[in-house]
């Protein structure tokens, strides 16, 4: 990085941080941060779309895709979450690759699950074994992503779902008295009220999503636990910069990154709830007049 | 070997007790729930202790942040933030290294040795965090509870000569934890849950005696097959969860024994406890 860190060996003191600190793999480390922003980025939305749709199933008149969605929404309950983590990552990985197979090599008479062999045809492979680093790197972060906005879109479909029982029942009768189609009750009276009984299990959710970020590194992605344990580790004189085992230092930051990061959403999500808050015949709202804000 | 051998050989595992090596090869239905079985153990452990201890911590830290003394409330205020506003994996992570740094012969108290060596094993150091842990959420549900008793109760009590302890004897505090219990309820259950990560965080599994998804993960590694041991640990975990909520639901009964029976609080899922 700088021009004096061309013999780390010979450097002291201050000098000795400066060049530690933006070493390349340190680099990495700092580019592990956009990771997690980027996966925080692409993965909300997603499961807020999951979320919707299993919200939706779960309260639609038909039995079966009421069942789906009862049972999409009900998962995280009972079980730990690091379950369906650990368990998507393989499982979608082996259902895309055999869909591939199916596709791509129809006449593969082996099986796929053979002993404890989990074997695709070579074409079917994802992605492709001769490709490049890049794209094996892309490959497992989608995975995580589709991993994360599974499981968070369970989260976000039970607070959903009680978001949409909450609008009151006469809003919804009042509309159907107006002639309004079932479709149009939902897009034009259901939804739009909603997101003010939504918002607070919404931002606990976006708290959770947060701190769940961390998981990324059991998924195999190089993420900031990575480089944490890879960087703080003991160096011996072997390396450029030789130091003792400094991963508690490593870990005290991320602890304070993330402490930052809750109290920052925190604020944020507050002034929005305000915001929503105003004028609104709900309790929050009743103390907002009353204060006279 | 048949299921019962099996059952004998693996029950107590994860304890250390039993066959010492794990199944390589030819793994049958049997051996996955009896293993993962085993390891459920650790998960009980883990969440009764913490979870009784937290409770009494809880209650403190919360009647710490409600104290109108900057002294008591500043510390409690900081403890919570800090156990709420970090993953609990990084916490995992962090008390490991720290731990670590004891010295490794043990230190002198009053021409006493305390060994610290045990301090980095699982059953203590990860049980310590995850009871700071919940503590800290039960603490924030225990103080939300508290602010919201009834202005009329407190009136009420102090109409009838209850002041000092005896009114917080009999009524604020069993009114804080009725009104809390739904949610601490699934502060409970999501302890339960959390109590997974304890293995896949800087703790390591002494001679692989791990937790029920140690085992899990340990077979879905070998088969390549996440299709089997993991739907066996979730299984584990509904069953437990269902007895956890049938506990907690018969102590909420208790709780609310004088209510008219329409006004008990209902148990259901809340997010925010959620780590």
């Amino acid at each position: 990085m700088f021009e004096f860190c061309a013999d780390p060996k010979s450097l002291e003191g201050f000098q000795w941080f400066a060049c530690y600190l933006t070493s390349g793999k340190h680099m990495n480390m700092y580019w592990a941060f956009g990771t997690v922003l980027l996966l925080l980025a692409v993965t909300a939305p997603i499961a807020m779309l999951f979320g919707f749709f299993g919200a939706m199933a779960a309260r639609s008149p038909f039995f079966a895709l009421r069942l789906i969605g009862k049972g999409y929404t009900g998962m995280v309950r009972g079980v730990p979450d690091i379950v369906f983590f650990l368990f998507f990552v393989i499982a979608l990985d082996q259902g895309i690759e055999y869909i591939m197979h199916l596709i791509r090599c129809p006449e593969w008479t082996e099986p796929v699950r053979n002993g404890l062999e989990f074997r695709v045809c070579p074409q079917a492979k994802v992605p492709l074994g001769n490709s490049a680093q890049w794209i094996h790197q892309f490959y497992g972060f989608m995975l995580a992503v589709l991993t994360f906005a599974l499981v968070f879109g369970a989260f976000a479909a039970n607070v959903l779902y009680g978001a949409m029982q909450a609008v009151p029942r006469a809003q919804l009768e009042t509309a159907e008295a107006y002639g309004l189609s079932h479709a149009q009750v939902f897009r034009r009276v259901l939804v739009p009220q909603m997101w003010v009984y939504a918002l607070p299990g919404l931002s606990n959710l976006w708290l959770i999503l947060i701190k769940a970020t961390p998981l990324l590194f059991l998924l195999g992605v190089q993420d900031i636990v990575y480089w944490a344990r890879e960087l703080g580790g003991a160096k011996t004189q072997a390396f450029d910069y030789p130091h003792p085992d400094w991963r508690l230092y490593y870990f005290l930051f991320l602890l304070v990154f993330y402490l930052g990061f809750t109290r920052v959403s925190e604020i944020v999500l507050n002034r929005i709830s305000a915001r929503l808050s105003k004028g609104q015949a709900t309790a929050a709202g009743e103390a907002m007049r009353k204060a006279g804000i | 070997m048949t299921c019962w051998e099996t059952i004998g050989a693996y029950a107590f595992r994860s304890l250390g007790y039993g066959e010492r090596l794990l199944p390589r090869s030819d793994f049958t239905l049997c051996q996955q729930f009896t293993l993962i079985g085993s390891g459920l153990i650790w998960n009980v452990y883990f969440g009764v202790v913490a979870l009784i201890f937290g409770f009494v911590l809880a209650n403190a830290i919360a009647f710490a942040k409600a104290s109108h003394n900057p002294i008591a409330r500043k510390p409690a205020e900081w403890f919570i933030f800090l156990f709420r506003g970090s993953p609990l994996f990084i916490q995992f992570f962090l008390a490991y290294e720290a731990l670590q740094l004891l010295p490794r012969a043990g230190i002198d108290v009053f021409g006493i040795t305390v060994q610290t060596s045990w301090t980095t094993k699982a059953w203590a150091g990860a049980l310590f965090v995850l009871f700071l842990n919940t503590a800290a959420y039960s603490a924030e549900i225990f103080y939300g509870a508290l602010r919201s008793i009834p202005k009329g109760d407190l009136e009420a009590a102090e109409a009838y000569g209850l002041t000092g302890f005896a009114k917080f004897r009999r009524i604020q505090w069993p009114t804080m934890l009725r009104l809390a219990w739904p949610a601490y309820t699934n502060e409970a259950i999501f302890l339960f849950h959390s109590t997974t990560l304890v293995y896949f965080s800087g703790f390591p599994a002494f001679q692989q005696r791990g937790d029920a998804l140690y085992y899990a993960s340990y077979f879905a590694d070998k088969t390549f097959n996440p299709f089997v041991s993991y739907p066996i640990v979730a299984g584990y975990f509904i069953a437990l969860t269902l007895l956890l909520i049938w506990l907690m639901g018969a102590i909420n009964a208790r709780l609310n024994r004088h209510l008219p029976s329409n006004m008990g609080g209902k148990i259901r899922l809340r997010l925010q406890v959620i780590r």
